[in-house]
């Protein structure tokens, strides 16, 4: 296929992807400021994840201070900020159209019909947040659901996958990051752990029902770590996004690619055999950089063996 | 306008013409709020796939519908076939003009046509000179352009032989049709047009360079911002080809490839919807983006098939238009099926002459202009508008015609006010290969407005699904 395909594909999934993992973010802070707690905890908490995700400085170019109300409706709908989910589902349908051709009509039209009604959404002002966010969740598993139950298993379904994974990885990686000091090693021993903090954390990755199911216990820093770092049947755990990501790049491996291929699966071979002692020993703060570092260089990686950065010969 | 135009459905004395019977019938039954009704439900499933176009000079995302009426045009079997034989007349007649130009020019020499008039056109391409293209084709997809007039008889009005668009709508509005009046398609047995892109690539095939067996055919797009990129899209996927941009292709050893994630593969036919301007900025506009850098070395060493070819445009200019018939005669020596518009060209002093003193009932246009743009329609122009237009062709006769204020067609047509007849013209879409063929009917545009002898979507036009009758 084109190399400006595979692009497109590769982006297409990964904003889609992007758009819901905010909506999970803002959903799970949302839910916290609806119930009684101190408005600094919030406040400190959606600081401390607009940190990780790199949105902080465009919020406070806007916005004089840290109120739940005015992140919710920037991260949502916010037509100027390139990284909102309004934007990144105009940037995914933008994305799609450029390669409509190469998406089955039932995806194309799914996409499309997303930024249709999120432009509407936008324009009228009257969705509620907590709404809003639970449609994008409907969406990007709409979108997830189609591209699985149409679309060939060749080379387009491929890198649209490993756009996902790799957005996906990125999330949960970010998400762990704005919550380190709560994983830390003797976060266990003595203190109770707020339990906001922790379903803000587990509700953003979906895992709140899931620790419950996997552990049948009260939550404790080191198995949520665990939960999200290890655990190879959780959805989006990093080794989990690793494993996806390495078998899909495999499925399309090309004469250069050999490098990139290796990189992955070291990736998938490291989290695979790891202990959470090891991490935790390593401190989780210094792991959730190297891993994000290595997840940056994948990316680049993957650009300029299959995307078109590629020489002529 | 003094003559009354020519009513596709009903007959002057207001009966319905018998090919329309069964469906006036039916239309007579229909309840306007279902019609109503049915119209939003196209808009919508339109709007939901996506089958807009971009208005240029407009902001991002201004994607527009082009309004699509639910009153279907018909044409019986008996017209169908005069009109098919007619175009494959005329498009056989201009591929052997372009071919001739490029070689011997030898209607120039025979005086049939002056010979400035086709070598000092800023269309005619030098480069073309001597170079041999498969099967002697230039035009593979030609769209001409069909009216019918007040007696009832069709006749062309332009030829479109560069990057005629539309059959996408073609193929659309049957789409939508069918899927909103299926009843009348049990009740009529009205000529498929779905196997388009099967004829289409068929068609690209056939012309690919000599020693191919397999050759891999791909469209060429200006990208997503293309006012027809929706086109590009859609027959790309149709065709199950690769819908490239100049930046994935490029020439090495004079032949063309495609960056694919497997690495470089190899291009044999190019179906290019950009004009011949932007296709190699080494050699027309060297600012131009869209194009592939070389690709006329490889097209004259034979390597690559370009549909259509470099050069068309010299057969498609409005003031080579006039000589068409005389094409037909000349090359094929037969007589024309389908004439022309009567049109005076305004580089000759005595139909110049004429036009300056009738500017008010004719229509002039400008001989490069396109999309309805550059043109003075007499009857509706105020004062003023033909007072600037006298004195440009006064001051550049050789850039305009003029031809009589056509009083098109009309069809009834499903208007806010209800049902009221709108003019109509016709674009059946000829491909030339191996073998030359049409797919049954067209794209028929409706000028909305009322009076409006403008069918361009870029100036309140509309399409309609075109029925042509099979008994």
């Amino acid at each position: 296929m084109l190399s400006r395909t595979a692009d497109h594909l590769y982006w297409m999934s990964r904003y889609i992807e992007r758009a819901e993992s905010l909506a999970r973010m803002v959903d799970a802070h949302y839910r916290m400021s609806l119930l009684p707690h101190s408005p600094d905890e919030l406040a400190e908490s959606l600081q401390a994840t607009m940190k990780a995700l790199h949105m902080l400085e465009a919020y406070t170019a806007r916005h004089a201070s840290i109120e739940p109300g005015a992140v919710f409706e920037f991260v949502c709908l916010d037509r100027e900020y390139s990284g909102s989910i309004f934007s990144c589902l105009r940037a995914a349908r933008e994305n799609a159209r450029a390669v409509r051709g190469s998406l089955t009509s039932e995806l194309w039209e799914t996409l499309n019909s997303t930024w249709l009604d999120a432009r509407g959404a936008a324009a009228r002002r009257s969705v509620g947040i907590g709404e809003f966010v639970e449609w994008v969740k409907d969406r990007s598993h709409l979108t997830r659901g189609v591209t699985i139950g149409t679309m060939m298993r060749d080379e387009a379904f491929h890198f649209t996958r490993i756009g996902t994974f790799l957005e996906r990885a990125d999330s949960t990686a970010r998400i762990l990051t704005a919550h380190q000091s709560d994983l830390m090693p003797g976060a266990d021993a003595g203190v109770v752990p707020d339990p906001y903090q922790w379903s803000v954390l587990l509700r953003a990755l979906s895992a709140f029902e899931v620790y419950r199911r996997v552990y049948r216990d009260v939550i404790t820093p080191s198995r949520v770590a665990e939960l999200l770092i290890l655990r190879d049947d959780m959805p989006r755990s990093l080794l989990r996004c690793c494993k996806e990501v390495y078998g899909n790049i495999k499925s399309v491996a090309n004469q250069q690619s050999a490098e990139t291929l290796r990189r992955a699966g070291e990736m998938h071979a490291h989290l695979h055999f790891a202990r959470m002692e090891e991490l935790l020993g390593l401190g989780l703060p210094r792991f959730l950089q190297q891993f994000l570092g290595r997840l940056s260089d994948l990316g680049s990686r993957i650009a300029s063996d299959f995307l078109g950065s590629q020489a002529e010969t | 306008m003094a003559t009354t135009p020519y009513n596709e459905m009903y007959s002057r004395e207001g009966a319905g013409r018998a090919h329309y019977l069964r469906y006036s019938k039916w239309l007579g039954e229909q309840q306007a709020d279902r019609l109503t009704q049915k119209r939003a439900e196209a808009d919508a499933l339109f709007h939901r796939v996506g089958i807009t176009f971009a208005v240029y000079g407009q902001e991002e995302g201004s994607e527009r519908l082009i309004p699509f009426d639910i009153v279907p045009r018909v044409l019986p079997r008996e017209e169908w076939i005069q009109l098919e034989t007619g175009l494959k007349q005329r498009v056989r007649a201009l591929n052997s003009f372009i071919h001739d130009i490029y070689h011997d020019q030898q209607i120039l020499k025979a005086g049939v046509i002056p010979a400035e008039q086709v070598l000092c056109n800023s269309q005619y391409r030098p480069e073309m000179q001597g170079v041999d293209v498969p099967g002697g084709i230039y035009a593979h997809i030609a769209g001409i352009d069909i009216v019918r007039d007040d007696a009832g008889e069709f006749k062309v009005l332009e030829d479109n032989l560069r990057v005629p668009s539309g059959v996408s709508y073609m193929l659309e509005n049957r789409k939508m049709m069918m899927r909103l009046f299926p009843e009348l398609f049990s009740a009529h047995r009205v000529a498929p047009v779905d196997h388009y892109p099967d004829v289409l690539l068929d068609n690209l095939r056939s012309v690919a360079p000599t020693g191919v067996a397999d050759p891999t055919v791909v469209l060429l797009t200006a990208g997503a911002h293309n006012s027809a990129y929706f086109e590009h899209a859609f027959l790309a996927q149709q065709m199950g080809i690769e819908l490239v941009e100049g930046q994935d292709l490029f020439v090495r050893d004079e032949a063309v490839f495609m960056r694919t994630t497997q690495g470089p593969q190899r291009v044999d036919v190019i179906y290019r919807r950009i004009d011949d301007d932007f296709m190699d900025p080494l050699v027309f506009r060297p600012d131009s983006m869209l194009g592939v850098p070389g690709l006329l070395t490889a097209y004259r060493a034979g390597h690559i098939t370009i549909a259509n070819a470099i050069g068309t445009g010299v057969a498609d200019d409005k003031s080579i238009y006039p000589y068409v018939p005389e094409m037909i005669r000349f090359y094929l020596g037969q007589s024309p099926i389908i004439g022309n518009v009567h049109t005076w060209m305004l580089r000759n002093p005595e139909d110049r002459e004429y036009v300056l003193a009738h500017l008010s009932d004719l229509v002039v246009k400008e001989v490069h202009g396109a999309g309805g743009y550059g043109m003075l329609i007499g009857p509706a122009a105020p004062q003023a508008e033909i007072e600037k237009f006298r004195q440009q062709i006064i001051a550049t006769p050789e850039r305009y015609i003029a031809q009589p204020t056509l009083a098109l067609s009309t069809c009834p047509t499903f208007v806010e006010a209800g049902l009221a007849p709108r003019h109509i013209d016709l674009r059946p879409f000829v491909l030339s290969g191996a073998d030359v063929t049409i797919v049954p009917g067209g794209l028929t545009r409706v000028a909305l407005r009322e009076g409006s002898l403008v069918v361009n979507s870029s100036q309140g036009g509309g399409t309609k699904d075109t029925w042509v009758l099979e008994t």
